[in-house]
C-alpha cells in the first residue's frame, strides 16, 4: 500500500505535465458532461492536498476524470460510479462523506449545536419572562434609569 | 553583530514577558499598586525588544546576509525589495516572529491607551497578554529560531517559493495576523475580568474597539487571501473550504458574534457571561488556526511553510490557554452578575439569534475541518470532508441568518414591535422580491439560485437603507432636518448599516457566480471563442524571461461587437531553482465582472489549450468585504469609542452612567 503511494507520489512530482480538465476529455453529450463535472467536483484528487479531481492538474486526477466519463458512457448511474470508486479507493475519495455510523457526529453536529443552544436560549427567555412578569414595583433607582432611557430615546429620534 | 543583537533581544524579551506576566498578576491579586504598575512598563519594554529583534531579522533579509540559515532558505540576492521585506514572514520562523511582534504591539497599545482603566483590570489584562507572548517567545527560541547561522555561508540564497512571491503575500499574512492576534486582547480582557471578578458596561466599552479592530483586519485579511487564491492558484475559484481557509473563517465567525454581543453588553448590560465565553472562544479559534497552519497537521493547499515536529509545542500552548481560559470561566463565571432584562422580540433577542446562528455555523466549520483528523486518530478510517459538506451545513445557516439581519437591525431595544418592523421593511422586502422576479424573467432557463441570491443581497442592502431612512426621515419632508439628523446619527449606526450592506454586496457577487461561463478549448490563432458577452481570440503564444523566472504563455485579444477591448495574457511560469511551474492567470475587469484565462499548455503544433471564464459581478465578492471593513472602521471612529469610557465617566459626573446597572 505504502509503496504504491510512494510510486504514485513519484509519478506526480516528476511527471507534472497534465492539467485540470483538458479539452480532449470533454464528452460529446453535454448532459453527460454536466453529470461528469458534478461527480468530479465531489471526488477528491487522492494525491493532492485538498482539491477535487475537477480542479487538479495531477495525472491521477486526469485518469479518474476519464474513468468517470467512461463509466458514464457505459450508462452507469452517478451512484454506481461513486460506489465503484469507493470500493477501489476507499471513502477517502468522497469529498462529501456518506451518512454512516462513523459520520453521524459530523453531519449531526451543526444541527445539534443549533438545537441545544436554541433550547438554552429558550429556557433563559422563559426564566426572564417569569422575572419580568412579576409585580414588584420599580425602585427609585430603576425609575431614574427608566427616565434616562426615555430621555435618551427622545433625543435619538 | 546585528543578528546577534536581534537574537539577544529576543531572549531578553522572554525575561521581560515573564516579568509582565507574573508581577502584575501578583499585584492584582494582592491589590498592590506598585506591582501592578510594572505591567505597563514591561509591556513597553517587551515591545521595544521584539521590535528590535524583528528589525534585525528584516535587516538580515535586506542585506542578503546568507550566513543566516533562514535567509538562505527563503531569500535570494536578486529578489525585489518588497519580497525581501515580505520574505521575512513567508516562512515558519519569520511568520511566528511577526505573530509575536503583533501580539506585543497590541499589548503595548493597550498599555498606552490604558489611562483611566481600572489599574487592577489593566494589570490583569497585560499579565495575560504577557503570558501568551511568553509562551510563543519560548516556542520561537526553542523550536523555530530564525537567527541560527550556517557554518559555511553559500554565495546566494535558495529563493522564495514562487507561489509566495506576489504582492498579495506582502499584505495577506500581516492583515490576517492583525486579526488573529487582535482577538487576544478580547481574550485577555475576559480573563482579566474573571480575575477581577467584575464585568459591566464599562468593560464592554473598553473591549469593543479592540474587537472591532481585530475584526476589521481579519475581514480584510480573509478577503485578500481569497482574492490571492483566485488569481494565483489559477483555478478561478475564490473559496475552497480548505482547512487553512476555515482556520481563518472560524475566528471571524466567532469574532462577528462577539462584536454583536459586546454591543448588547455595552448598551444594555446583558449577555455578560456569554460575551466572556465568546471572547475566550474567539481567541481559542485564532490559536487553533495558528496551530492548524503552523503544525501542518492537516493536509491542505496552504501547507507550504509547515513542520509537524513543532506541532506538539503549539498544541501544548493551545491546551494551556484554551483549557486555562475555559477553566477560569467555569470557576468564576457564576460570580458575574446577570444584567438587564429583555423581551424575546427585541434588538437584544435578535442579537442572541445572530449569535446562535454564528455559533452553530462555527461548529459546522470546526467539526468539518477537524473530523477527518479525529476519526483517523481514533478509528484509523480515512475520510474527506470537502466543499459539499460545508455547502450543506454552514451555508444554509448563513442564509437563514442573512434573511433575519434586516429584522434585527430594525427592532427596538428591550421590547420590539415585530409587526411595526415588518411594516417598516415592507418596501425593502417588496423591492427585493420584485427584483428577483424581474431578473428571473430575463434569465429564464438559467440557474434559479442567482436571482434568489441577488434578492437576498438586495434585501440586506435595502434593509440597512431602511434602518437609516427611518431614523433620519422626519414626518414632514424637510431637507434641513434630514441633514441634521443624518449628521447627528451616531457613526456606529452608519457603520452597522454599511457593514450589513457590504455583506449584501458580497452575497450578490457570490450569487452571480452561478451565471459564470466556463470554456475549455484547444484553440489556434485567430479562432474566435465566445465567452459570455465577449469574444476572445488567440493572438500568439510567446516565450520570455523575467526577473528570476522564464515563462511560456499565450496572448488573447478581447472584442465585443467588433470593438477591441484589450488583451489577456496567461502563462506557465518556471522559477529559477524550482521544478513545478506556476499558472499565471490572465484577468481583465469589465464593469463588475471579469474575464479570466488560465493556460493548460501550449501544444507542439502551436495550438493552445486553455480555460476561459466569464465571471459576471465577481468583483462584488471582495468589494463587499471592503465595504464591510469600511463599516467597521466607521463604527470605530464613533465618538463613543474615541473618547475612552473613563473620560466619559468622569465627564458625566460619576455614578449615574458608568456604574453597573
Amino acid at each position: 500500500m505504502m509503496r504504491r503511494f510512494l510510486l504514485l507520489f513519484a509519478l506526480i512530482v516528476f511527471n507534472a505535465t497534465a492539467y485540470a480538465v483538458e479539452p480532449d476529455e470533454i464528452l460529446k453529450d453535454p448532459a453527460l458532461e454536466v453529470r461528469a463535472r458534478s461527480i468530479s467536483a465531489e471526488l477528491r484528487c487522492l494525491v493532492c492536498q485538498n482539491q477535487s479531481i475537477d480542479d487538479s492538474d495531477a495525472p491521477l486526477a486526469r485518469d479518474l476524470r476519464l474513468l468517470v466519463r467512461d463509466r458514464l458512457k457505459a450508462g452507469e448511474s452517478d451512484n454506481q460510479i461513486r460506489q465503484y470508486l469507493v470500493e477501489r479507493y476507499g471513502e477517502f475519495i468522497l469529498l462529501k462523506p456518506r451518512f454512516a455510523t462513523d459520520t453521524i457526529i459530523l453531519w449531526g453536529a451543526p444541527f445539534f449545536a443549533l438545537l441545544i443552544s436554541g433550547f438554552f436560549v429558550w429556557r433563559a427567555a422563559q426564566r426572564r419572562g417569569a422575572l419580568s412578569r412579576s409585580d414588584v414595583p420599580l425602585t427609585d433607582d430603576e425609575k431614574a434609569q427608566l427616565d434616562r432611557i426615555l430621555a435618551n430615546r427622545s433625543q435619538n429620534r | 553583530m546585528i543578528i546577534e543583537l536581534g537574537h539577544y533581544a529576543l531572549i531578553l524579551a522572554i525575561m521581560t514577558t515573564f516579568v509582565q506576566c507574573v508581577f502584575p498578576l501578583w499585584g492584582a491579586v494582592r491589590q498592590d499598586p506598585w506591582l501592578q504598575s510594572m505591567a505597563r512598563i514591561s509591556a513597553f519594554v517587551t515591545f521595544a525588544l521584539v521590535l528590535l529583534s524583528y528589525g534585525a531579522l528584516t535587516y538580515a533579509y535586506l542585506s542578503s546576509d546568507f550566513s543566516v540559515a533562514n535567509v538562505v532558505l527563503n531569500s535570494h540576492s536578486t529578489k525585489p525589495l518588497i519580497y525581501k521585506i515580505s520574505g521575512v514572514w513567508s516562512n515558519h520562523e519569520g511568520s511566528m516572529m511577526l505573530w509575536v511582534l503583533i501580539l506585543v504591539f497590541f499589548a503595548a497599545l493597550v498599555a498606552f491607551r490604558g489611562d483611566g482603566m481600572p489599574e487592577r483590570l489593566l494589570a490583569s489584562v497585560l499579565s495575560v497578554q504577557g503570558a501568551i507572548a511568553l509562551a510563543f517567545l519560548i516556542f520561537i527560541v526553542l523550536t523555530s529560531n530564525p537567527f541560527l547561522r550556517v557554518g559555511d555561508p553559500p554565495s546566494d540564497g535558495q529563493g522564495l517559493n514562487p507561489i509566495l512571491a506576489d504582492p498579495g503575500l506582502a499584505i495577506h499574512p500581516p492583515l490576517l495576523y492583525l486579526g488573529y492576534v487582535g482577538f487576544s486582547v478580547a481574550f485577555s480582557f475576559a480573563i482579566g475580568a474573571l480575575i477581577h471578578g467584575r464585568i459591566d458596561a464599562i468593560w464592554a466599552r473598553f473591549v469593543r474597539p479592540w474587537t472591532l479592530i481585530a475584526w476589521i483586519f481579519l475581514t480584510l485579511g480573509i478577503a485578500m487571501g481569497s482574492y490571492w487564491a483566485y488569481y494565483e492558484l489559477g483555478w478561478g475559484g475564490w473559496w475552497f473550504w480548505d482547512p487553512v481557509e476555515n482556520a481563518s473563517l472560524m475566528p471571524w465567525l466567532m469574532g462577528t458574534a462577539l462584536l454583536h454581543s459586546t454591543i448588547v453588553m455595552e448598551k444594555r448590560d446583558a449577555l455578560k457571561v456569554w460575551t466572556i465565553l465568546l471572547s475566550i472562544l474567539t481567541f481559542s479559534l485564532s490559536l487553533l488556526g495558528t496551530f492548524l497552519v503552523r503544525s501542518g497537521v492537516i493536509t491542505s493547499v496552504h501547507s507550504f511553510a509547515s513542520d509537524p515536529g513543532r506541532g506538539l509545542f503549539i498544541l501544548g500552548i493551545l491546551v494551556v490557554f484554551i483549557g486555562g481560559g475555559l477553566l477560569m470561566f467555569a470557576l468564576r463565571a457564576s460570580s458575574l452578575r446577570q444584567g438587564g432584562l429583555f423581551a424575546p422580540v427585541s434588538r437584544e433577542g435578535a442579537l442572541v439569534l445572530n449569535n446562535l446562528f454564528l455559533a452553530a455555523s462555527t461548529v459546522a466549520v470546526l467539526v468539518g475541518t477537524l473530523y477527518p483528523l479525529v476519526l483517523e486518530t481514533f478509528s484509523g478510517a480515512k475520510i474527506s470532508v470537502g466543499a459539499p459538506y460545508f455547502n450543506l451545513t454552514a451555508v444554509p445557516l448563513f442564509i437563514i441568518l442573512l434573511v433575519l439581519v434586516p429584522f434585527g437591525q430594525s427592532l427596538a431595544w428591550k421590547r420590539g414591535d415585530l409587526l411595526g418592523v415588518m411594516q417598516k421593511l415592507l418596501f425593502a422586502f417588496g423591492m427585493s422580491v420584485l427584483a428577483v422576479m424581474i431578473i428571473f424573467a430575463f434569465t429564464i432557463g438559467g440557474p434559479i439560485m442567482a436571482p434568489v441570491g441577488i434578492g437576498l443581497g438586495l434585501w440586506m442592502i435595502l434593509g440597512s437603507a431602511t434602518d437609516i431612512f427611518t431614523r433620519i426621515w422626519p414626518l414632514r419632508f424637510d431637507i434641513g432636518v434630514i441633514v441634521a439628523r443624518a449628521w447627528g446619527l451616531p457613526r456606529s449606526a452608519w457603520g452597522a448599516a454599511l457593514a450589513h450592506a457590504g455583506l449584501g454586496i458580497s452575497v450578490i457577487g457570490i450569487a452571480a457566480t452561478a451565471w459564470g461561463v466556463e470554456h475549455i478549448s484547444i484553440t489556434k490563432a485567430g479562432e474566435k471563442i465566445l465567452v459570455g458577452p465577449y469574444t476572445v481570440a488567440l493572438e500568439a503564444s510567446f516565450k520570455r524571461s523575467g526577473q528570476g523566472y522564464r515563462e511560456e504563455g499565450a496572448r488573447f485579444l478581447i472584442t465585443r461587437d467588433n470593438q477591441s477591448l484589450g488583451a489577456l495574457e496567461t502563462s506557465k511560469r518556471v522559477h529559477a531553482g524550482r521544478e513545478m511551474p506556476t499558472t499565471e492567470a490572465g484577468i481583465e475587469t469589465f464593469g463588475l465582472g471579469q474575464l479570466y484565462a488560465s493556460l493548460n499548455e501550449i501544444l507542439p503544433d502551436g495550438r493552445v489549450s486553455v480555460h476561459l471564464y466569464w465571471k459576471p459581478l465577481v468583483t462584488l465578492i471582495w468589494g463587499g468585504s471592503l465595504v464591510m471593513a469600511l463599516g467597521g472602521a466607521l463604527s470605530l471612529s464613533d465618538r463613543r469609542v474615541r473618547i475612552t469610557a473613563a473620560e466619559r465617566v468622569s465627564r458625566t459626573t460619576g455614578k449615574s452612567r458608568g456604574a453597573p446597572a
